[in-house]
């Protein structure tokens, strides 16, 4: 479907510092059940946030006050495992719109870019900075400009490019969606069809 | 014209479309396989735009994820999981797919009757909207999860979008010592590589110890490419694919079959092709296996001891969380450690030589009094078996009890979940936190090394219950 166009984001970010953030803390298996989009925001990191008695875990990032906004950081090989779109759309329903690692699982990486949400790859180092600087002073900004394709840490001006193919990247710039790019090439799909052997 | 190529890059340049740009390649799909969880939201998306699914012939339906595994006869408890599976059902009507649903005689884990029926054949792009697709790829086939937006795209033009892997080659020479299977195979390579060593990568398996394995292993071995991080794994077909292809019911048949092999006989790695990264082990060093973490690299051979934070890549507090998790310390023997719960089952070991292997410990022992085990086909096709080989009787008679076909404690989506602090040796592919339900501990492991666990109530080598028996 459709999505949001993404051009510039300016906002705090929350520091989830912890690597092989997996889609199963991400949006656990039980609340994979709906038929419809909707909702998954709710039960995002579902068994970090609450306890078993759907009491609020005090001391996980997203139960803190002082620390808001539309950017999610997570530490290495964030998104592994299972391939559930669901994991994107919890982050996407809660309300960021961008997540910054300094490595993605492939699945996850897809998913966002297909739903909207850009996933921003930086070095371990600069990665770190954003970890120290959110930490320190939680209204901390940072910018990301999907265009220059730079991402800048706007209390010391650092800043560090990161990739992204020219094809998403047009995508996410205009909100355009895979599938209507598809069909405009359906001819050759069905041309194509009738050769294959299997 | 380039002169030598990697078997992926056969499989792959031939179901190109179109290249674009600094962009992916768009990919045809011979075979799209969906299930009852991730696919409702692309049907929406297809309704919503008013169009048909482009080859309901190449597509499959079944139900498993959330699917009960005892009463199957019976209406489906749960309100939202009978709710998406009547949608996967009306769904399937409604466009014209083939639907193996609830009680249907070919119903079982979608990775799992896949190749039992032919539809997953050599050569092929096969995508479902499951990490572990990953499977298929035991045949020479690229077969890889995808997300819900790429099951909508498929179903509406049969094509997917994706940029080229890079190539990875992973050589095993050696045989599987006593005890060791292929979940061992498997789980050494990821500890070895970590579960992002491979991201970036389709991986080809290659050397003796894969050679050597039977469909059903491969198919194991295949089936955890995507814990290491790598898209998918594939092993060359040779002439054990084939057998096994021959004669199922989407195998092509007659004439169709004498051209689908001369397909299927060019898809091998050229002798001099070039990989991104190759990357080789001794097999016959590998041990029987098991997890002690959160992740399935935190893996190994079962007489070890737990390492220490210090000596461990990555950073030691995402370390110390996951042993934290699992209330275990570094240092720590895992023999002995007391456990609660087997599951033998999913679509890593849910096939009829893992409970061939399962059954060859239990015989003639008993089940633990403070074990609960779940021992789950992975289709009623390997139900079927296990009752008429004489499975059943062993089992039975050691105190264990068969259920029905799915997922089932792999992912706890069902009941099957595993309670609170307890902890399970598990033949499934993840032990994630609260994977087979809320606070949850898992140990992955091979049936063998679950079998061993399930008659002793703990960690235990499975080669010290061993006589004269080849492993499976």
């Amino acid at each position: 479907m459709a999505y949001d166009k993404f051009d510039i984001l300016t906002s705090t970010a929350v520091p989830l510092p912890i690597e092989n953030v997996d889609t199963d803390q991400i949006i656990p298996a039980r609340f994979l059940k709906a038929t419809e989009r909707v909702g998954f925001g709710d039960n995002l990191f579902r068994d970090w946030r609450y306890n078993q008695d759907n009491t609020l875990k005090e001391d996980f990032v997203l139960n803190q006050d002082k620390f808001s906004g539309k950017i999610l950081v997570g530490g290495k090989n964030f998104g592994s495992g299972s391939s559930r779109e669901h994991a994107a759309w919890a982050v996407y329903d809660y309300g960021f719109r961008c997540v910054v690692s300094s490595f993605f699982a492939d699945i996850f990486r897809g998913n966002c870019l297909n739903i909207g949400v850009l996933p921003v790859q930086v070095s371990a180092e600069f990665l770190q900075k954003i970890f120290d600087a959110t930490e320190a002073d939680p209204t901390t900004e940072l910018e990301v400009n999907l265009k220059e394709q730079k991402i800048t840490l706007l209390s010391t001006g650092e800043s560090e490019s990161f990739d992204i193919n020219d094809y998403k990247k047009n995508n996410m710039l205009n909100g355009f969606d895979d599938i209507d790019y598809l069909l405009n090439i359906k001819k050759d799909i069905e041309t194509f069809a009738e050769s294959t052997p299997l | 014209m380039s002169a030598t190529k990697t078997l992926f890059d056969k499989v792959w340049d031939s179901h190109v479309v179109h290249k674009i740009q600094d962009g992916p390649d768009v990919l045809f799909i011979d075979r799209h396989m969906v299930h009852e969880v991730t696919s409702p939201v692309a049907f929406l998306g297809i309704k919503n735009r008013s169009i048909p699914v482009m080859h309901p012939e190449k597509t499959f339906a079944t139900a498993d994820h959330n699917t009960p595994t005892i009463n199957q006869h019976l209406p489906v408890a749960d309100p939202l999981s009978a709710n998406q599976l009547k949608m996967l059902e009306e769904n399937a009507n409604e466009y014209g797919i083939s639907y193996w649903g609830l009680g249907h005689a070919k119903n079982g884990i979608v990775h799992v009757v896949g190749p039992e029926y032919g539809i997953t054949q050599p050569g092929a792009t096969i995508v479902c909207g499951d990490s572990h697709t990953s499977t298929h790829g035991a045949f020479g086939a690229i077969a890889f999860g995808i997300g819900t937006s790429e099951v909508e795209m498929v179903l509406a033009t049969q094509c997917i979008m994706q940029p080229k892997p890079k190539r990875m080659r992973i050589n095993i020479n050696g045989k599987m010592s006593k005890g060791v299977t292929p979940k061992d195979v498997a789980l050494f390579i990821i500890s070895q590589l970590t579960t992002s060593g491979a991201t970036g990568y389709f991986v080809e398996y290659a050397g003796e110890i894969f050679r050597d394995m039977s469909m059903e292993g491969r198919m194991t071995v295949c089936n955890l490419s995507i814990e290491m991080g790598a898209r998918g794994g594939m092993i060359a077909p040779d002439e054990k694919t084939f057998e096994y292809v021959k004669g199922r019911e989407f195998t092509p048949k007659g004439a169709d079959w004498d051209k689908a092999m001369a397909y299927w006989e060019t898809l091998y790695t050229d002798e001099d092709a070039i990989f991104d990264k190759e990357l080789t082990f001794d097999g016959s060093l590998i041990e029987p296996m098991i997890t002690y973490g959160t992740n399935p690299g935190m893996g190994m051979g079962i007489s070890n001891d737990i390492p220490m934070a210090n000596d461990v890549q990555g950073g030691a507090t995402t370390y110390q969380k996951s042993l934290k998790y699992m209330d275990f310390n570094e240092g720590d023997s895992m023999m002995g450690k007391p456990i609660d719960f087997v599951f033998l089952g999913s679509c890593t070991n849910g096939r009829i030589e893992d409970f061939r292997a399962f059954a060859s410990i239990v015989k003639g022992r008993k089940k633990a009094d403070n074990v609960t085990a779940w021992l789950v086909p992975g289709s009623h096709k390997v139900e079927t078996a296990i009752k008429e080989e004489g499975i059943l009787d062993i089992l039975i008679e050691s105190g264990f009890e068969l259920r029905e076909p799915g997922c089932s404690a792999c992912l706890a989506m069902n009941d099957d979940k595993v309670p609170a602090g307890k902890l399970a040796v598990s033949t499934s592919n993840r032990n994630f936190e609260g994977r087979q339900g809320p606070g949850s501990r898992t140990l992955l492991a091979s049936p063998l090394v679950a079998a061993a666990a399930a008659v002793t109530g703990k960690v235990t080598d499975p080669r010290e219950l061993m006589e004269e028996m080849v492993a499976g």
